[in-house]
């Protein structure tokens, strides 16, 4: 399945407080999280997101806190994937581990601009910017985590496991 | 293979792992703390009724403790059941402290275990030679399921300290020093190890300061070889461990060197951690709040430098200082000693032990145009309360100098030579 979306930009370093703030942290209701997404980099961005969109930011997005909120936060605020130079590790991790799409890809990051409309395949990993004619690649996932991503996710690849009783 | 490569080895059966492979590691340790109710949600939805193992599970109910708002309240509610549904003993209630100040204290941070925690701080258990990493709500969920996880082995950066650190100059000086010239994603992915004559003087509570801070290059995990006195230290609290050592000629992924024997006091500036300057440079910008405490700055020996540099003086006008002790076991050492008497006559606000404001979530959030310099390891934007504030990361004896001038302050202003010596050496003897 490809994604297909306008883009947001965002620079270096988008931590975790940003995507969404720790005050907000008591729930864990998805849409509640939404509601205040990315509101500590951008007070308007829940207002404005349309669903599809995508985010692209600069290296070490999602860095600081372990809090998987952030990538909740974004997921059910509608955006269907984040392109950024580089992520921060737990940041990475929960992503796939509940199913957001995320590309990695410096040059992605410095060519898109805000508003390109971009079409991207995970499958590839191949982002293309309808608005510039231009094509990027990102980093490959290792085969681990594809079949992660394939299985539904961290939660589904291990209730399958457990129901077969492994681990 | 490196120490922390033999961990994951001997976690995931394995003879020999390398960086790069990805290996299915048996967990020690599994700690959710009271941001992550999810964690029991996605355990309920994985389907598996019981946990694999009460006795590796532990909760601590540290960044709300004691609980500010009624969803928090219910959230801890919901946890403290699960746990005694469950059979889980390691309940860290709102009376113990901060996360990995408590697992340390209860002897469950052990040399040679994987520490998988809810938070991105565990990367301070390295400091006792253990693999600790963080992660969010599913990966614990699913630990909580099998007891084992999924981790890339990482590359190791080596960070190699040499020098006598100044009179004044302490381990977040240094740590902050290497984020500022290598930047808040240089470890991203990897391990980071600190080695060198530096770190070999440095008692346990600074050791956990530079392991601590890991994570705010990015790092997964952080190492320090465990000395005689780290060893003694976990001998006293906990059961059997195994200590792994790193082969000699192992070849690190890359080496940093830094020569820290003229290091001045360091201060991140707002709103990144790798925005690193000296203190003297910051000028002199006036600070309305103060924060001793959290799992980075809240230890003993924190809270003795602020004693030393307060003792018989009182906290500027217009200026508040935080002592929020790691732990209750610190603030019972802290008033023995007497520091708290001294810090509240001087008039610091003391605090319940637990992450308090590092978050911005209670007990001392500041208002919009505040400025705060603080003890803690985070200063983005809003981190302690408003966008609108500025949060300044510094060291528990720049704070606390900070605080007494009501302006961010160079510690070696107030302090003599004899002091700062003998406090930290009764801090680190206790």
């Amino acid at each position: 399945m490809k994604l297909y979306g306008k883009t947001w930009k965002f620079g270096n370093d988008v931590d975790t407080d940003a995507i969404i703030p720790a005050r907000y942290l008591s729930t864990s209701d998805p849409a509640e999280l939404a509601k205040h997404c990315m509101e500590d980099a951008d007070p308007s961005f829940p207002q404005k997101v349309q669903p599809g969109d995508i985010i692209v930011a600069g290296k070490n997005f999602g860095c600081g806190s372990s809090r998987e909120h952030a990538p909740i936060a974004i997921k059910a605020a509608g955006v269907g994937a984040v392109i950024a130079a580089s992520f921060a590790r737990i940041f990475y991790r929960n992503a796939i581990n509940i199913g957001l799409p995320i590309f990695e890809s410096p040059e992605a990051a410095e060519a898109i601009q805000e508003g390109d409309v971009v079409q991207l395949d995970p499958a590839t990993g191949t982002v293309h910017n309808v608005s510039r004619g231009e094509t990027y690649q990102a980093t490959p996932f290792p085969e681990f985590m594809r079949k992660l991503m394939e299985a539904g996710g961290l939660m589904a690849y291990v209730a399958e496991r457990v129901k077969k009783g492994g681990a | 293979m490196h120490a922390l490569e033999k961990i994951l080895a001997k976690a995931s059966g394995q003879r020999e792992v390398r960086p790069g492979d990805i290996v299915t590691v048996a967990v020690d340790v599994a700690g959710i703390n009271d941001l992550y109710l999810q964690v029991l949600q996605s355990f309920r939805e994985i389907g598996t009724p019981r946990v694999w193992d009460p006795s590796k599970v532990v909760f601590f109910l540290d960044h709300y403790a004691p609980a500010p708002t009624i969803k928090s309240a219910a959230n801890q509610k919901e946890m403290r059941e699960f746990a005694e549904s469950q059979g889980i003993g390691g309940v860290f209630d709102v009376n113990t402290g901060v996360c990995h100040q408590v697992l340390m204290e209860a002897g469950l941070s052990r040399p040679g275990s994987v520490v998988v925690i809810t938070d991105s701080h565990t990367t301070t258990h390295g400091a006792l030679g253990a693999f600790g990493t963080g992660v969010g709500a599913t990966d614990l969920a699913a630990i909580l399921a099998t007891g084992k996880t999924w981790m890339l082995v990482p590359e190791v950066l080596a960070f190699r300290i040499e020098g006598t650190l100044p009179h004044g100059v302490t381990a977040k000086d240094v740590i902050l020093h290497i984020i500022g010239k290598l930047g808040a994603d240089v470890a991203t992915y990897k391990a980071v190890e600190y080695l060198g004559e530096t770190v070999q003087a440095m008692p346990l509570s600074e050791r956990m300061v530079l392991c601590n801070m890991a994570v705010e290059m990015g790092a997964k995990t952080a190492y320090i070889q465990p000395d005689t006195a780290v060893l003694e230290y976990v001998r006293s609290r906990a059961g059997e461990f195994e200590v792994f050592e790193t082969d000699a000629g192992y070849r690190y992924a890359a080496e940093y060197i830094f020569d820290v024997g003229n290091l001045e006091p360091q201060v991140a500036i707002p709103h990144s951690i790798d925005n690193v300057v000296p203190v003297k440079a910051g000028g002199r910008k006036r600070i309305h709040q103060g924060l001793i405490g959290t799992c980075t700055g809240g230890r003993l020996e924190d809270i003795a430098v602020a004693a030393s540099i307060l003792a018989g003086k009182k906290v500027a006008p217009g200026t508040r200082l935080l002592i929020i002790p790691a732990s209750t076991e610190v603030l019972m050492q802290a008033i023995d000693k007497g520091y708290i008497q001294t810090l509240l006559a001087a008039g610091a606000t003391l605090s319940t032990p637990g992450c308090g404001p590092c978050l911005g979530t209670h007990l001392g959030v500041l208002a919009p145009g505040e400025a705060c310099v603080t003890a803690s390891s985070r200063n983005f934007p809003g981190r302690m309360g408003s966008t609108e504030a500025e949060v300044y990361v510094a060291s528990p004896a720049t704070v606390a100098a900070s605080a007494l001038a009501g302006y961010l302050c160079d510690p070696r202003e107030w302090l003599s030579s004899t002091t700062f010596g003998e406090v930290k050496e009764n801090g680190w003897d206790s």
